[in-house]
């Protein structure tokens, strides 16, 4: 296997409240992502998710424990930029991400951050804007944009630094139906061409689409696997206040009353194939 | 106008920046009327007026054309006591960022509650009430920093300073965004009982399709700031070429059917729930049975 893209080796934290008091949040917590994997972490409110993502470029350091980006390890200050530039997040309001009153220069501006020289600049924004569909509006104001397109914005700006690895912490959470579409369809294209992509999620739709799904509860790994077989954890998933996607649900159901339907399903796509296989095995003209 | 109507919206109109520039017309004429203890949802797609249409509910905007009455007075009124309407009307943001003020998660509860004029043992047992309500423990949290707290924790303190008053209409900017599944759900549960026995008027908006079947009595779909449809999520769900020609989404439920539909099976698009949706299909497949 490849050489981890992402290395957490035992990683534990903490946050320190009013000066002495602990909130304990990670607790030993040890995995690899490997380059060009598209992992999603699911787990309830609270426990832990976006203090996990904020270590995978080094906004915050483990306690004890080391994580390693590409190799170098996030305690190092003076690999900090380089890190960044490996690792590019998105959060889950757009608001906060945006800081320039004109689309371009919004993604201009981490590129001036991290010292890109302005002859560069104009290729890498074209890229950008390209990637996720926004070129027309790049001398747009991004306030009067929707939530939607406000994501893809901030999405271009990480791009745009030319990151390895896409971190997106609930990047989705906002936004409606079709704007989660948008936004997950420019995921899967950058994943296709090889980018790593880390998700933090509550829709286990898009959970589905993933190579890889890490669950954690308390500050800890409680399952790590493939969609299709963590799926099949119902009850262990509701103990842990989580769902399964609707298309799971569905399957389960149907095969109650007719057990020649798989049960196993996850995508609403499958569910129609399963219908057709059924019909036409059952023998029976539709049209 | 009927005796049991709390809450009227006729023909509103609103203009963002108006003779400027940047003027954008965001209601262009919007009507609603609800009854006393209903629960109605407002969908639509991005940027077709949700937000500022319910934000009229409380005051928060005032109507610039058209009227918004609750429980008969109307709120165009210069003399509307807006405190005593903010009573009456609890209005929780799409943001709860935007909501939560106090350093202490139980401070910032009970700050609506301290502002009524109650009593300190009437405002304690309130901030315990709605705490709980929303599935945060009183003794645990009320001590602990409101800026230390996950996104989904922040919208169930706002929450929670709303349900405070004790409103009689509830107004919800996607109540659920953010929250885990179990969250999600806890949350539903107690707005229905809100709803159902302590006959709490509901109006929530939601992208959240599940959820909008779930909770919802009738639905009034909005485009570019008029009214599209309204009527029972069957109505509604039913009528999905409409949502997708709006970008509205609908019920996975109901996609998946419509796909079925589209490839010539005969099932009921109204089927929105999942146990229907499964009886449907199984009742296809046996059909096929010989
Ligand atoms: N800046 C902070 N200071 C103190 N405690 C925090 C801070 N951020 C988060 N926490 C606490 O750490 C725990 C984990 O939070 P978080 O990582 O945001 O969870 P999740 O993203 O899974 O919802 C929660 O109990 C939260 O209240
Ligand atoms: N403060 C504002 N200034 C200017 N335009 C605004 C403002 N708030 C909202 N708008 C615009 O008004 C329209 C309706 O917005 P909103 O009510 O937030 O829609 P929704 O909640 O349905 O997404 C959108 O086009 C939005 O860009
Ligand atoms: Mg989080
Ligand atoms: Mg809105």
């Amino acid at each position: 296997m490849s050489q981890p893209f992402i290395q957490v080796e035992g990683i534990s934290f903490e946050y320190t409240i009013n000066n002495h008091k602990t909130v304990p949040v990670l607790e030993n917590v040890s995995f690899d992502v490997h380059p060009g994997e598209y992992v999603t972490i699911i787990g309830h409110n609270g426990s832990g998710k976006s203090t996990l993502s904020k270590h995978f470029n080094g906004i915050l350091k483990p306690l004890s424990g080391n994580i390693y980006v590409d190799g170098l390890n996030t305690r190092e200050a003076n690999l900090q930029r380089e890190i960044r530039q490996k690792v590019g997040m998105v959060f889950q309001h757009p608001d906060n991400q945006i800081v320039a009153t004109i689309v371009e220069d919004d993604v201009a501006f981490g590129l001036e951050n991290i010292g890109v020289p302005s002859s560069e600049m104009k290729a890498r924004i074209d890229f950008a804007l390209d990637a996720v569909g926004m070129s027309e509006f790049r001398k747009r104001p991004p306030h009067h944009l929707s939530g939607g397109q406000k994501q893809r914005v901030a999405i271009a700006g990480i791009l745009a630094m030319k990151p390895d690895c896409l971190v997106l912490d609930e990047a989705t959470s906002m936004l409606d139906t079709y704007g989660r579409r948008d936004i997950l369809d420019v995921v899967r294209r950058l994943n296709n061409d090889g980018m790593t992509i880390v998700s933090v999620t509550h829709h286990m739709s898009e959970v589905a689409e993933a190579s890889r799904v890490i669950v954690i509860e308390k500050g800890q790994i409680v399952l790590d696997g493939a969609p299709r077989e963590i799926f099949q954890q119902y009850e262990l998933l509701h103990q842990l206040q989580l769902d399964v996607p609707l298309a799971s649900q569905l399957a389960r159901l149907v095969h109650e009353y007719d057990n020649e339907f798989q049960a196993d399903l996850i995508h609403n796509e499958e569910i129609i194939q399963e219908v057709m296989r059924l019909s036409a095995k059952r023998g029976v003209y539709v049209g | 106008m009927s005796d049991s109507t709390i809450l009227e919206v006729k023909d509103l109109q609103h203009i963002y920046m108006e003779k400027t520039p940047l003027e954008h017309q965001a209601l262009s004429g919007v009507s609603l009327s609800v009854e006393e203890g209903e629960s109605i949802a407002i969908i639509g797609n991005t940027g077709s007026g949700k937000s500022t249409l319910i934000q009229h509910f409380n005051g928060l905007m005032r109507p610039q054309r058209g009227e918004v009455t609750v429980e008969g007075q109307y709120l165009s009124d210069p003399k509307l006591d807006v405190k005593a309407l903010r009573r009456k009307v609890g209005l929780v943001f799409q943001n709860p960022e935007d909501q939560i003020f106090e350093k202490l998660i139980g401070d910032d509860i009970a700050y609506g509650p301290l502002k009524m004029g109650l009593p300190l043992k009437e405002v304690r047992d309130r901030v315990k009430w709605a705490m709980e309500l929303v599935g945060l423990s009183f003794e645990e949290l009320k001590d602990r920093v409101t800026y230390a707290l996950s996104g989904g924790q922040k919208r169930k303190v706002a929450l929670a300073g709303v349900l405070a008053l004790k409103p009689k209409i509830l107004v919800l900017d996607e109540p659920t965004a953010g929250l885990d599944p179990r969250s999600r759900q806890e949350l539903l549960d107690q707005i229905v009982r809100l709803n159902e026995k302590e006959n709490m008027t509901v109006i929530f908006v939601s992208h959240n399709m599940e959820e909008v079947a779930y909770l919802a009595k009738r639905i009034y779909v909005l485009a570019d700031g008029r009214n599209l449809i309204d009527g029972t999520p069957g109505d509604i769900f039913g009528n999905s070429e409409v949502l997708s020609k709006h970008h509205i989404g609908a019920p996975q439920t109901v996609e998946i059917l419509a796909q079925l539909k589209a490839r010539g099976y005969p099932v009921n698009l109204k089927a929105y729930e999942i146990e229907t949706a499964a009886k449907e299909m199984v009742s296809v497949l046996q059909s096929f049975r010989r």
